[in-house]
């Protein structure tokens, strides 16, 4: 792989991280980041629906008329969407009951749409693709940081294991409520992003 | 007191800026403004100053706050003492509770004006006195069960989210003591909520038969309203009930001492008890259950709200600041208090909520006040230059 494209595979990853820089798509990182396991599930995805949709738009970026492209897109979109759905209710059934309607909402997802306009109509299919993937990752990471906080947290287990040992709770710790609710979800965003501009002057707007 | 003098003005050059400890500079500013008048004169602009600085502001509030924190401390000895049967004098009432709400008030102090210390040392900032009060207010708006980790946390959790965040003392949005209270509220909800947590270790001891721990706020949502202690009761503060909340005669003379100096808002108070005065009559004309037909009088009494609306309404840098803007927030205070106890039964008290909303809202009502005020004072320059 090129440097060129290594980079747009990097670069979502830190400085263009879709969540936490360019803020989009916080609605489902809000909703179904209370476990793990369904936060990979919705980063894995997101990354497949990225990717494809990328690719098949670049491909036919030069036959769509510009002023229905929104719909074209949000065809090939959906029909990832429901290819996405149809394997999750096949092999991890209990994951997309817990998912429920946000996988069909992938849909509306502001990253993927964002990707669409931004760069597969004017890249090529490989790079198109590449940059999905990247985007998809950027998205996935930050939601699996978001649920290992709330589940570890909030339940005191990870993918579903205890991880909090039992003495703790006898000694008086109790799991925190807060992390359940999608406030604290938004909080720690919030935090993710507080972190990643201290360390990252680039990011701070000039005044 | 020249000794003490002495001593920091000789250790005072470290801390400048080029001495050996300048990092610490605020830390010491803060020490030295805490035990002396500080002696600053302005450079530029205005040379006109209130002499009732920050500082002087926080220890009325403080004084305001004692006969609460008195009678809260009585109160947890008193209701230990009928839970459990045991017969005790005044003093000995007050020692024993005073002695489970210091703990409460030195984890909250302690984290606190630790975080503050802090983040001024990172920004070079002064210390600011914001907490002095703040840190008085997270123990009194807590059941005394708490457990200490739990303040802690809050107190952390409320401190950096709710006041460093949006940039110190005097730049934040909602009320911190209130945000420690929410956090905790929602973050572990059996500690905060229930019939066992307000008196002192009621859970997994059984009291005398008869005694339940529930307060009146608690027997209201659960519409037994016969249940409800006598109006006499909860005004005095023999009730169950967070630290320093019970007791409306005590929050009374606190109120006194903040009109009387002029540091809490006599309009927004006022404009509270209206609110819930008007709500809760709308509640008696349509009485559709027990707890919509008690006297709406009654909510004054019951629960935080004599407290809220005293100490947290009140607090200068979330309230509205337009004169106007005041009647309009307290009013509304009032009405959702009503609200929030009578028709949601997973929330008993309203008061925090309903002061919290309002936190958010004041600056829209005071943008409309101003935008209003404009807008009249166009039309009449308009009138009179047609004329």
């Amino acid at each position: 792989m090129s440097g060129k494209n290594f980079k747009m595979l990097s670069n979502p990853f830190n400085l263009q991280n879709p969540v936490t820089v360019q803020i989009l798509g916080i609605c489902s990182a809000l909703a179904v980041t209370v476990k793990l396991k369904p936060a990979i599930v919705m980063g894995l995805s997101v990354i497949v629906v990225t990717a494809f949709s990328n690719l098949v738009i670049s491909w036919m970026r030069n036959s769509i008329p510009p002023r229905i492209r929104i719909i074209v897109q949000l065809v090939v979109v959906a029909t990832m969407v429901i290819l996405v759905d149809q394997v999750l209710r096949a092999f991890v059934y209990d994951v997309s009951k817990q998912l429920s309607v946000y996988v069909g909402l992938i849909i509306t997802n502001c990253i993927i749409m964002g990707r669409l306009e931004a760069f597969a109509m004017g890249n090529k299919p490989w790079p198109s693709f590449i940059d999905g993937i990247g985007n998809g990752i950027g998205y996935a990471v930050i939601l699996i940081v978001v649920a290992t906080v709330r589940e570890l947290f909030g339940s005191g287990t990870l993918l579903g294991f205890k991880i909090v040992p039992q003495a703790f709770f006898d000694a008086g710790y109790v799991n925190n409520g807060m992390m359940i609710m999608p406030t604290m979800a938004l909080i720690l965003v919030g935090v993710i992003i507080w972190i990643q501009r201290s360390y990252f002057k680039q990011l701070n707007e000039k005044e | 007191m020249k000794s003490l003098r002495n001593f920091l003005d000789k250790k005072k050059p470290l801390f400048l800026p080029g001495g050996k400890l300048s990092k610490f500079g605020s830390t010491f500013g803060a020490f030295e403004t805490f035990l002396f008048t500080p002696n600053h004169t302005s450079k530029t602009g205005s040379h006109i100053h209130d002499t009732i600085d920050l500082k002087r502001t926080m220890t009325v509030v403080i004084i305001a706050l004692l006969p609460t924190l008195l009678f809260g401390s009585w109160n947890i000895g008193y209701q230990n003492g009928l839970a459990f049967g045991v017969e005790r004098s005044i003093i000995e009432n007050f020692i024993f509770g005073f002695l489970k709400v210091l703990p409460i008030m030195i984890v909250s102090y302690g984290v606190g004006l630790g975080i503050e210390f802090i983040v001024a040392q990172i920004r070079g900032h002064e210390v600011n006195e914001g907490f002095l009060v703040t840190g008085i207010l997270i123990p009194l708006i807590l059941p005394v069960n708490i457990p200490l980790w739990m303040v802690a946390l809050a107190t952390a959790f409320a401190v950096i989210f709710g006041k460093e965040i949006f940039g110190g003392t005097g730049y934040n949005v909602m009320n911190v003591a209130l945000i420690a209270r929410a956090f905790l509220f929602f973050a572990y909800p059996s500690e905060m909520s229930g019939d066992l947590v307000w008196v002192y270790d009621l859970a997994g001891n059984t009291p005398v038969d008869g005694f339940s721990g529930a307060t009146p706020l608690a027997y209201a949502a659960q519409n037994a309203s016969s249940e409800i202690a006598s109006f006499k009761d909860m005004f005095l503060g023999l009730i169950p009930g967070s630290i320093g909340e019970t007791s409306t005669l005590a929050v009374l003379i606190g109120a006194a001492v903040l009109i009387f100096t002029g540091i809490g808002s006599w309009k927004i108070m006022l404009a509270t008890v209206l609110g819930t005065l008007f709500m809760g009559g709308i509640c008696n004309l349509f009485p559709a259950n027990e707890y919509m037909s008690i006297p709406a009088y009654t909510h004054l009494v019951m629960g935080g709200f004599a407290f809220g609306a005293v100490f947290m309404a009140t607090d200068p840098v979330t309230a509205s600041s337009t004169e106007k803007g005041k009647w309009i927030y307290g009013f509304m205070i009032g009405i959702l208090v009503v609200l929030i106890r009578v028709f949601n039964p997973a929330y008993p008290e309203g008061m925090m909520l309903a002061i919290l909303l309002m936190n958010v809202w004041a600056p829209l009502i005071d943008y409309f006040v101003i935008e209003g005020h404009v807008k009249r004072r166009l039309k009449r320059a308009k009138i009179k230059a047609n004329a």
